[in-house]
Parts: structure tokens; sequence; C-alpha cells
């Protein structure tokens, strides 16, 4: 019980949690006070996540917590792209009659599972924070339940999202059952002469864990998914599942699995190779942003799987790095999505953004910008983030993985191109609405800003994330 | 006497998860028999702990099926929300007739 403070930030978001309900039944029309109670709350759980990250490594409850550098790491970049979700999706909700309590309690309750998730140390604690987060994305994909596309979005997530829990409780039951134990270290240690069944549960486990950051061939559900859920959600989707994912493929992969690299190399480099491949080439005819924007997910999933697929230090650091450019990418692209309105609708197809540049030159520029980034061309961010996975890769010899993203990234430029030549130089189109809250405003500036001045000082995240080794 | 083995429950176990999965996928006619393949995955699941559970000596594995079966039944509750939100839309379950989202 002493431990009790390391674990402070979860028990902080889950009494919020409880809270926010309690005060959503017995208070009428309190939904705008709640969304920003649960704002100042993520605020409230970054700050303590930040306290804690001096910890260099603490087991907790019998090893099977483990708060160390890379989950203090993965929940910081968590949490804190959280807080953007919240502040760009407010005015969409309330636009789009979406303003309901539960949204942000289901919200703050997948990231609480996300933050078990990243800090688990244990098969059945693993497995009880990905459930709570699933459980609460259902509701969410679904949740503008009077749109046909929404709640379809909500039933193929619902119904690939379980099969994907089910082939990976699968594998734990094997892993379980050869290697004698649900503990992470305890199965590394078990699991050092080579046996079928782990080598079984290890398939099953990189199955249940590609379907949930939608690498190829397990993608199908993403560009739905993506298209149908309300672009808040959609939003969120792009973002938070995949930092929590990633972390655990971190962890799953360098802890309980690191013996037997030799067999998951092969699987990691083909997952890899052909997310990259296809979210390239399925990505270029698309005509809805979304839709584009979740294949572009996937191209850049398969980056961030090459560089964990080289088993040295560097290429985890590369992977995290990539990840946290990634995100802020996705942010700054999302705001600009949300400024495409008129007249309380919506635009998000790649047409509406025709002509842009004439009467929107502002949004025109960090549009540019992003997709510039998005598709890595040199002095931006997403450059550098491609730049340090294909460095990793190289220093390993894996000459092919870094020949094949190369080319996979030359493919990828052009539909980034498309889009800017439609804003540039088609006819142009009626004006959009251009007062926008806040929130939105800051979001795309600091993301921009961000984007355009990180090789200025790019030791800003990288001796950060140099602290984290798992080998 | 033929004595049952770890190896009895295994198959068994996946024989029942093999069904449960082809019966996601071949299954063209309604959403709820998905969701009845599901539960078989997450049953044919509970199989192997509980018999790894016995034959290693370790009760972790019983453990870890009362949180499946919890987690399988809040699972089922929110399909079914879904499902019937989904109908309210479109007045049908049928699967082929899903593909709305598409491109």
């Amino acid at each position: 019980m002493e431990n009790i403070q390391y674990i402070l930030p979860e028990i902080f978001i889950s009494l919020s949690i409880m809270l926010f309900l309690l005060i959503g039944v017995f208070k009428k029309n309190s939904t705008t006070l709640i969304y920003n109670l649960s704002n100042i709350s993520l605020v409230i759980l970054l700050a303590l996540i930040v306290n804690l990250s001096s910890i260099d490594k603490i087991y907790l409850f019998n090893n099977s917590y483990l708060i160390d550098n890379l989950s203090n790491y993965m929940k910081i970049i968590l949490v804190g792209s959280g807080i953007f979700v919240m502040l760009i999706g407010s005015k969409y909700i309330q636009v789009i009659n979406l303003n309901k309590i539960e949204y942000p309690i289901l919200i703050l309750s997948s990231i609480l599972g996300m933050m078990i998730m990243i800090s688990s140390n244990d098969l059945i604690v693993f497995y009880m924070g990905l459930e709570l987060q699933s459980l609460a994305l259902y509701v969410l994909a679904s949740f503008n339940r009077d749109n046909l596309l929404s709640t379809e979005s909500g039933l193929k997530y619902f119904v690939l999202s379980a099969l994907s829990s089910g082939l990976l409780l699968y594998g734990c039951s094997l892993t379980y059952g050869f290697s004698e134990s649900t503990n992470f270290d305890q199965i590394l240690i078990n699991s050092i002469e080579f046996n079928y069944g782990t080598t079984f549960g290890i398939v099953f486990i990189l199955v249940g864990l590609a379907f949930k950051i939608s690498a190829v061939p397990f993608h199908m559900w993403a560009p739905d998914v993506y298209q149908g859920s309300p672009t808040s959600v959609t939003l969120f989707f792009a973002i938070l599942p995949k930092i929590a994912a990633l972390s655990v493929f971190i962890k799953f992969l360098y802890t309980p699995f690191a013996n037997m690299n030799d067999q998951w190399q092969t699987i990691i480099v083909f997952i890899s190779i052909a997310s990259m491949i296809f979210g390239a080439v399925a990505a270029i005819g698309q005509k809805n942003l979304k839709r584009l924007i979740a294949y572009s997910s996937i191209s850049h999933m398969g980056y961030a799987l090459a560089g964990l697929a080289t088993i040295s230090n560097q290429g985890i650091q590369s992977s995290i790095t990539y990840i946290s450019i990634y995100l802020v990418m996705n942010l700054a692209f999302f705001s600009c999505l949300f400024m495409l309105k008129r007249n309380d609708k919506y635009y998000e197809n790649i047409d509406d953004l025709s002509g842009l540049s004439k009467k929107h030159p502002i949004l025109s520029f960090s549009l540019l910008i992003v997709l510039f980034s998005l598709a890595g061309i040199p002095p931006l961010a997403g450059f550098f983030a491609k730049f340090y996975v294909f460095l990793a890769v190289i220093e390993q010899s894996m000459y092919f993985l870094a020949i094949v993203g190369l080319l996979a990234t030359v493919v990828a430029a052009f539909y980034y191109l498309r889009i800017i030549k439609i804003i540039y130089f088609d006819p142009e189109k009626e004006e959009y609405e251009t007062s926008h809250n806040l929130g939105l405003k800051i979001t795309l500036a600091i993301s921009t800003i961000f984007i355009l001045a990180y090789f200025i000082y790019p030791r800003s995240i990288t001796e950060i994330v140099s602290k984290i080794t798992m080998i | 006497m033929l004595s049952i083995g770890l190896g009895h429950y295994l198959t068994l176990a996946a024989i029942i998860f093999t069904i449960g999965v082809v019966g996601i996928f071949l299954n063209r006619k309604n959403v709820i028999v998905i969701l009845m393949s599901i539960e078989l995955i997450l049953l044919a699941v509970n199989i192997n702990l509980v018999a790894f559970s016995i034959f290693i000596n370790d009760l972790t594995g019983q453990i870890f099926t009362l949180f499946i079966l919890t987690v399988a039944a809040a699972e089922a509750a929110i399909g079914l929300a879904i499902i019937v939100v989904y109908f309210r839309n479109s007045e049908t379950i049928r699967v082929e007739e899903i593909k709305n989202l598409k491109g």
C-alpha cells in the first residue's frame, strides 16, 4: 500500500469519471459544464503524470503494473493529445448536436483504459485495460446514433475489434499455458527454451495488436470507421489508440517475447512493408478526406513498425519519435478539416478544398505545411520522423525494408501533392466561415509552428526519448 | 480406459475457436450470428485457460477466466445496443446489406 502515490493519475481519472457521471445524473443541462470539467481534469491528469516522470522504474501490485520511462512518456503524449482532441472538437459536437454528457465521459474512460494498457506488466491487467478502451470506443464510433453511417461504422468496428480481442485473448491463453505465468517478466524467464505453444501465442497476440494499430493485413476496418464516425471521434481514433497500441507493441516485443525475436522479426517486417505499400497505393483514388487520412495513417503505422523491427534501442526510440510527430501532424490536419464549415455544415471531401487558397490564404498555408510534412518533405517535422526510422533500419543493415519504405514515401507523396494542387490551382468555390473558436485556432497555430520549427531544435523530442531503453 | 489429458482440452478449445472465427467470416445472414460467434471465441479461450490452470497447477488462469466472462457480458450488451441503433436507422441487420460505407 505504500506505493499508492505512483498510480495517483489513474486513481484521479477514475474518480473524476465517477464524479462527472453523478453530476450528469443529478444536475439538469450540465453538458457544457461536464465537457469543460473533463478538459480541466485532463490538464490536472497531465500535471500528475509529469510529476511522476522522474521515476526510473517501479513495479506495483505484485509486479503486475510497471511505471517506467516508456510508460511515462507515452502517457504524457497520450493525455496531451487528449486535451487537444477535446479542445478541437468542442464546437463540432455542438454543431452536429452530439453534445451529451456521455461524450466526454467515454473519452475519459477510454483514456483511462489506454493508460492501464500502457503501464500493464501482466496479461490480465493488459486485457482489462484493452477492453475498457475498446468498449468506450465502440460507443464513441456510433455516437451519432441517428446517422446511418455513424452507426454502421460503430457496428463494423465492434465486430472486427471484438474478433481481434478474441484472437489476442487466444494468444494470451496459449502464452499463459506454455510459459506458465501471466506476468511479462516471468514469461520472459520461462520462455528461454523454444516451444511451439508460445510461438502460436506470439502470432495470435501480434495479429490482435496489428488489428488495434490498423496495420495491413488487418486494416479493413480503418477506412470505414474513420469515414463513418463523427469527425471529432475520427480524430480521437487517429491518434490516441495508436499511441496506446504502439506502446503495447513495444512492451510485448521487448519484454515477454524478447527471447524469441528471431520468430517475430519476420512478421513485423512483413506487416510493416505491407502497411507502407498498401497505405500509399490505396489512398490514391480516395475522394473523402477522412478516408484518405485513414489510409495515410495505415502507411504511417507501417513506418512506426519498421522502427520496432530493428531490435535495437535506436529503433524503438525512432518509432516513439515517429508517433509523437505523427500525432502533431494529425492534430494540425484535423483542425484544418474542422475549419471547412459553412452554414453549420462541415465539408469533408477533397473537392471541397478546390481553390481554397484564394479566400483562405492562412488556412491553405497551414494545410500546405501539414501535407508536405505528412509526405515527408525535408525541413518539416514529418521528414525527421521518417529520417530517424530509416537511420535505425539502415544501421541494422535491413536495406530491403529501407528501400521499400523510401519507395512507398514517393508513391504517398503523389496523393498529398494532389491535394495541394487542388487547393492552389483549381477553380475556387464558395467561401467558408472564418469565425472559429479559440481552441481550434490555438491548436492549429501550435501544431503548425511545431511542424515548421522542429528542425531548429530537434533535440526537444529526441533528448527525452533517448531515456527510453528496452534492451 | 482412456484418460482425458491437456491435449484433448486444447483440441476442443481449438475446434470451438475455429468455428467461431469461421462463423464470423462465412456468415452472410445476420449480425446476431456474429455476436454468437464472438461469444464462442471467448468461451474457447476460457476452456483453454481453465485447462491450463488445472494442468500447470496455477490459479491465475481461473481468475483470468472470471475477468473474461465479465468482459464478454459487457461486450455482448454493447454489441446488442449498437445493433439495435443500427436497425433503427437502416431497418435491416442482414450482413450483406451493411455496405453504405465503401470506396
